[in-house]
């Protein structure tokens, strides 16, 4: 009886483990059969580097050059304002943060997590935008730079709840050994601690990027909407997320403006794939050097 | 084995529980029929007045008001996950096309009359704005107010995604189908529009008759204002039927609505939303 019971646990665990792997599987089948037949109609470099986004005229055109650049440069943008803070907040909260401080500190950044998206971009939409536009006297404040901001303030949680877990990892040792031979806190922090996390605090930002390349709902919002390659970061911009998010519930079944949004679909997902391939890379190089073994 | 008799009476009777509560829903479910509307958000606050009225009126019959736009709205009765599109353009042959392919047989009823105003930011000293220069503006081949008679500004223009009708009907009406300006700022419904042009000094948007409020200031179309006697009347350049769609002709409460819309009671809530009766 405890014998079946046990391998009876086992097999739903193990296929609830699978699941997991079921969604990946059939998420990635998915995108490619329902966006081959775009590849048809136009060839992949044509869609990548084409720079008019004309889906629903007659013809169509299918470039996607100003929507690849839009969400390269939103996201560059967001790790600009996410990285200080993100890094800053994490190395503060870290080293030199006192009890109480850390107390209230810690919660408040897991708190900014948990702010749904669609509250950054209706905040962004009714208060920063026409705030930012006023301030700095340009012509709209629905733009990359808006956009970037929301989404770096968004994705600083994530950036510093990763460096700090990378910050403690680094073994107290390290960190004795160094005010032993004399250094003050500050330099043992900046010198030994930091450096010494660098690949976690590497694999934090990779993360923030993937998150901040995946948000479409802020940036369906905020940055403005236009499929133009931008030429300051104050025009407006439409990153591939928005686009789908926009498009989607209008584009015919079948149709070839349905695969080209789904082809859109697949380059974001091979973006996320690759980064977080990347960040795993660097994470277990960073666990094998401190020896932390695995 | 005394725990695990323990934790199997707690599953027991949680699983117990929720059936229970699952049974107790579903009464709520299944008694009153639904009706599912989605699609334009120009119909939408006339679609969601009788929505609220009907439901008083037939307690039984719960009806679910969505925007989305009017090209989500017809790709949804394609789909058969609506039963009522609404729209504020005509369904185009491709789609009707579609719809036959898979047995959908769309049935058009033209619920109320609309125009498409062209707004600016209150602080805008234009007033008045011909069918050719809203061309211009839109098509790329004007990008500055002084070079139309206003202050020297860029202008932002204010568009919307191309699941909207508005959008549809402003590309037939005002730009003869012509590619908008790439850099065209996309937005995700009328009442978006309204906000943005009210916010941004420079811009220039269109949106629904009813949409119109104190935050933007509303230009006439080749010396025509739109009003509602100029839309009956045909005066207004920019109007445009309000339509719903529904699989083919509506039917038991799907017809008892739509009915209900064009009867003089709901012709009277389409005029108090700010819009133009078929009556």
């Amino acid at each position: 009886m405890t014998r079946f019971r046990e391998n009876l646990y086992k097999w739903i665990f193990t296929i609830l483990a699978f699941a997991s792997l079921v969604f990946l599987v059939g998420i990635i089948l998915t995108l490619l059969k329902e966006a081959f037949p775009i590849f048809a109609e136009i060839k992949l470099f044509k869609f990548l580097l084409g720079s008019q986004w004309y889906p629903t005229y007659e013809p169509p055109d299918f470039g996607i050059l100003p929507l690849i650049l839009a969400s390269v440069l939103v996201t560059f943008g967001a790790m600009v304002v996410a990285v200080p803070i993100g890094v800053g907040s994490a190395l503060y909260i870290h080293e030199l943060a006192g009890e109480t401080q850390r107390a209230f500190l810690k919660p408040i950044i897991e708190i900014l997590a948990g702010i749904p998206s669609i509250v950054f971009g209706f905040f962004g939409m009714v208060i920063v935008a026409p705030f930012l536009q006023k301030l700095l006297g340009i012509p709209t404040g629905l733009n990359a730079f808006t956009a970037s901001l929301v989404l770096g303030i968004m994705a600083t949680p994530t950036v510093c709840s990763i460096s700090e877990d990378a910050l403690s990892f680094v073994p107290r040792s390290f960190r004795e050994a160094s005010l032993a031979l004399g250094a003050n806190r500050w330099q043992t922090l900046m010198r030994v601690v930091a450096p010494a996390a660098g690949s976690g605090i590497s694999t934090a930002i990779i993360l923030g990027i993937g998150r901040a390349v995946g948000e479409t709902m802020t940036v369906l919002m905020v940055a403005g909407g236009a499929a133009v390659i931008p030429k300051s970061i104050f025009d407006p911009v439409r990153p591939m997320t928005s686009t789908i998010a926009a498009e989607m519930g209008e584009a015919v079944m079948g149709s070839p403006h349905y695969s080209a949004l789904f082809a859109i679909a697949l380059i974001l997902f091979l973006i996320t794939l690759v980064i977080n391939i990347i960040a795993e890379i660097i994470s277990r190089r960073y666990r094998l050097k401190l020896g932390l073994g695995r | 084995m005394k725990k695990t008799l323990v934790m199997g009476k707690i599953f027991a009777a949680l699983a117990v529980m929720f059936l229970m509560s699952t049974l107790v829903a579903l009464p709520i479910f299944a008694a009153g029929k639904e009706i599912t509307i989605k699609g334009s958000t120009t119909v939408l606050p006339i679609a969601q007045i009788a929505a609220e009225v009907y439901m008083d009126r037939n307690p039984d019959v719960d009806i679910s008001v969505q925007g989305g736009g009017s090209g989500v709205g017809i790709a949804s009765l394609i789909d058969k996950t609506t039963d009522i599109a609404n729209s504020s353009r005509k369904i185009k042959n491709k789609e009707v096309e579609k719809a036959k392919s898979i047995g959908v047989d769309p049935f058009e009823t033209v619920v109320a009359m609309d125009g498409i105003a062209v707004i600016v930011h209150p602080s805008n000293i234009k007033n008045y704005l011909t069918k050719q220069q809203i061309k211009d503006i839109y098509t790329g081949k004007t990008s500055n107010w002084s070079q139309i008679g206003g202050k020297d500004m860029r202008i932002v223009i204010i568009s919307r995604d191309t699941s909207s009708g508005t959008f549809e009907a402003f590309e037939n009406l005002a730009i003869d189908k012509e590619r908008v300006r790439p850099d065209a700022l996309t937005t995700a419904s009328n009442q978006a529009v309204v906000q943005t042009v009210g916010q941004t000094p420079g811009a220039i948007g269109y949106a629904g008759l009813g949409y119109l409020s104190r935050k933007v200031k509303t230009v006439s179309v080749d010396g025509v204002k739109c009003t509602r006697e100029t839309i009956v009347d045909g005066s207004y350049p920019l109007a445009r039927p309000l339509y719903m769609y529904t699989n083919n002709a509506p039917a038991g409460e799907i017809k008892a609505f739509i009915d209900f819309v064009l009867s003089e009671e709901g012709q009277r809530l389409v005029e108090e939303e700010g819009f133009v009766g078929i009556r």
